[in-house]
């Protein structure tokens, strides 16, 4: 767990970060969203000691972060940025292994690290290992990026716009590897962006910050129905908030029992799809099925019925 | 360069360097190619290249010319083009040595034969049209090593067979072949020494120029000034101030230190290395890209690691290109060190202009040109071999 107690951060006369607290759970994914100059990114490097905050602080399973030297306690803390940065002159296995040999872990297990990394991120190791970075598409340096951050097994995992540098379609992917990479490894991720879709689609937990304040910390279920103020209404966006809403929420809570007409959808898709379904083929309910057997229906009545709950 | 990449789909059937090339040397062809004068420092006579040899062997180095400039018209065929240099030189290397052997026969005892404006543009058509195969080949540094040492050992070869031995330059070797090797040591230990004390000074200079904005402020336009004072008075600047530390610090004589010499000589040269090497090693510095480094600091590398691992490497290439330029350019200015009794190849030009003996110019001259193309080119293959990354591909 990590404990963020009412960290500050002054710069002149002005709070970058004003007194945040946090609590974040072991094995979830915390995103802070933010606009530029929200303090969003100051935030985050305070928990590597990157930035050093005014006041307050950080504990990281209890242990506070003030009590090792800040090198020490990055080579703990797993980091990835916007635009990757690897290292240009060294190769793809010298960049992920390049937090190990920090630690000094020997040859043999770096090697098997480097190559488990690899295949966890779809890359052939022999096709990839000795390849630099420049001879690598956007989102495979993306994911060379993220497999080095986590190389050396890191209590924390932090990354402050990884995914800011490549394009949506990419993007995508890499947001659905990241979140399958997470649950298969359990890693504890804080992640900052100033896309709301990545913050609903990505976090267990959302925060929203504004002038260094953290005006919100909740479920994404809890930011897109009940937005704590204006501002974070309007980054969920008005027009945006029902289908934000229903894209969250698994067809599976809303099936009941009959049938109905047409192409199913899988019970794990979201109500967003099941929407889309009905309007597009004109249906007013669709077929829901596990495993490939229906299992039942999911009405339009009932969706919108959802949709009309909120506060 | 860009020769090679001319397809001959695009309608092209000839290298148009290698036109110009052909063009050049023919026109060359009418120049006089040796001189033939009384003795040293009189005016001459030319003689055209199908006249300094008997026919035969002067038509078999002609067509053996014209046979190379003729292979460096193929287009896209850059080691046929560097063949045709290679069989161009020799043509050209045998009337040299046949033409002297034969204008001498029967001529005076002081008589000198010298080459002449003909033999110098072919020979500097020849040198472009191998450079233009070469740089066609794209050849690694290992192979533009090898290139390198052949063309040395072939040169070498040359000089100690004694082919060359009747022409007027190698007459004025003989004469002072002692004074030649310790001139040639003094010009290195001029150009490398000053090198090496300017890197010494001239990295944790630059380094620190790079970190605080101050240092930068004030080095970077001082050492360009010291760049903009013209070599001669820097040299002749550097008469007074080491005149006057010789004379007033106790034991600055006895280190060498005085106002002619080698101790000024070296100073000047040594204040015109600093400006290449710091201002590059700032711009390597610069060029990092700022990522790496966040990505460095991190993942909990020390200052310490964060510039041995990351920072140096990465701007390795750009320090190494400052090198370079400082190497090149002391062994061209370390001439200028004959004039305040330096030593160095500069003694025999500047004998040479008193005595107005071309050759003994030639003495000085033409060493310091070989010296200054080997440096080049050895520092470029080190610059390459500073990139890892630079020239591979992947399928």
């Amino acid at each position: 767990m990590i404990e963020i107690d009412q960290i500050t951060k002054t710069y002149g006369e002005i709070n970058a970060v004003d007194a945040v607290s946090m609590l974040i759970e072991t094995g979830t994914i915390t995103v802070v969203v933010g606009t530029s100059g929200s303090g969003k990114t100051t935030l985050l490097r305070m928990i590597n000691r990157l930035v050093e905050p005014t006041s307050g602080g950080v504990r990281i399973n209890g242990e506070p972060t003030d009590a090792i030297a800040p090198y020490l306690l990055r080579r703990r803390i797993g980091y990835a940025i916007q635009g990757h940065g690897l290292f240009p002159h060294q190769t793809v296995a010298r960049n992920i292994a390049a937090v190990p040999r920090l630690l000094d872990w020997p040859a043999d297990r770096i090697n098997a690290r480097v190559d488990e990394l690899l295949t966890l991120f779809g890359m052939d190791p022999d096709e990839f290992r000795d390849r630099f970075p420049q001879e690598l598409s956007g989102g495979q340096q993306q994911r060379v990026g993220v497999a080095r951050a986590l190389a050396s097994r890191p209590d924390l995992l932090l990354m402050d716009e990884p995914f800011g540098a490549l394009d949506p379609i990419i993007r995508a992917r890499a947001q659905d590897d990241l979140r399958e990479i997470q649950r298969k490894l359990g890693s504890t991720i804080v992640l900052v962006t100033h896309d709301m879709d990545e913050a609903i689609r990505l976090g267990d937990r959302v925060g929203v910050m504004d002038g260094g304040k953290l005006v919100q910390y909740g479920p994404p279920e809890e930011i897109v129905e009940r937005p704590a103020n204006g501002f974070v209404a309007n980054m969920v966006g008005d027009a945006e908030r029902p289908m934000r809403l229903l894209s969250l929420i698994p067809v599976r809570d809303l099936t009941e029992e009959g049938a109905a007409e047409g192409s199913t959808v899988p019970e794990t898709a979201s109500l967003r799809d099941a929407l889309s379904a009905c309007l597009w083929t004109g249906r007013d309910a669709v077929p829901v099925e596990r495993d490939g057997a229906p299992i039942g229906r999911v009405t339009l009545a009932a969706i919108r019925h959802r949709v009309g709950q909120h506060p | 360069m860009a020769a090679s990449d001319v397809s001959p789909a695009a309608g092209l059937t000839v290298s148009p360097p290698g036109v110009l090339f052909a063009l050049l040397g023919a026109a060359s062809l009418w120049l006089p190619f040796l001189t033939l004068r009384a003795n040293r420092i009189v005016a001459g006579e030319g003689a055209a290249p199908w006249e300094v040899a008997d026919p035969i062997a002067s038509t078999a180095a002609l067509i053996a010319i014209a046979a190379g400039l003729t292979l460096g018209l193929l287009p896209s065929r850059p080691w046929v083009r560097f063949a045709g240099s290679l069989i161009g030189l020799a043509g050209l290397v045998v009337l040299l040595a046949l033409g002297a052997a034969t204008l001498l026969k029967g001529a005076d005892n002081l008589a000198r034969v010298s080459p002449a404006a003909g033999f110098w543009c072919l020979l500097a058509v020849i040198m472009l049209l191998m450079a233009d195969a070469i740089g066609g080949l794209r050849p690694g540094p290992r192979l533009r090593f090898a290139l390198l040492a052949v063309v040395l050992a072939g040169l070498a070869v040359l000089l100690w067979s004694g082919a060359l031995n009747d022409l007027s330059p190698m007459q004025e070797y003989r004469t002072r072949a002692a004074a030649f090797r310790t001139a040639t040591w003094r010009h290195v230990a001029l150009a490398l020494g000053s090198l090496g004390v300017a890197a010494a000074i001239g990295f944790p200079l630059g380094i620190l120029a790079f970190r605080r904005d101050r240092v930068r402020a004030v080095t970077l336009p001082v050492l360009s000034f010291m760049q903009t004072i013209p070599s001669l008075a820097m040299f002749g600047i550097m008469i007074p101030i080491l005149g006057w530390v010789g004379d007033t610090v106790p034991g600055a004589q006895s280190i060498g230190i005085a106002g002619i010499g080698f101790a000024p000589a070296f100073v000047a040269l040594l204040l015109y290395s600093l400006l290449p090497v710091v201002a590059n090693t700032v711009a390597g510095l610069g060029a990092v890209p700022a990522t790496s480094v966040e990505a460095a600091r991190g993942m909990g590398m020390t200052a310490w690691q964060r510039f041995w691992t990351v920072e140096l490497p990465l701007a390795l290439p750009v320090i190494l290109a400052g090198l370079r330029i400082v190497l090149v350019q002391n062994i061209g200015l370390a001439v200028i060190a004959g004039l305040i009794g330096g030593g160095g190849f500069g003694t025999f030009v500047f004998q040479g202009l008193n005595q107005t003996a071309t050759d003994l110019i030639l003495l000085g001259a033409l060493p310091t040109v070989l010296m200054a193309l080997v440096a080049a080119i050895l520092m470029d293959i080190v610059v390459e071999i500073a990139q890892p990354t630079l020239n591979r591909k992947y399928p």
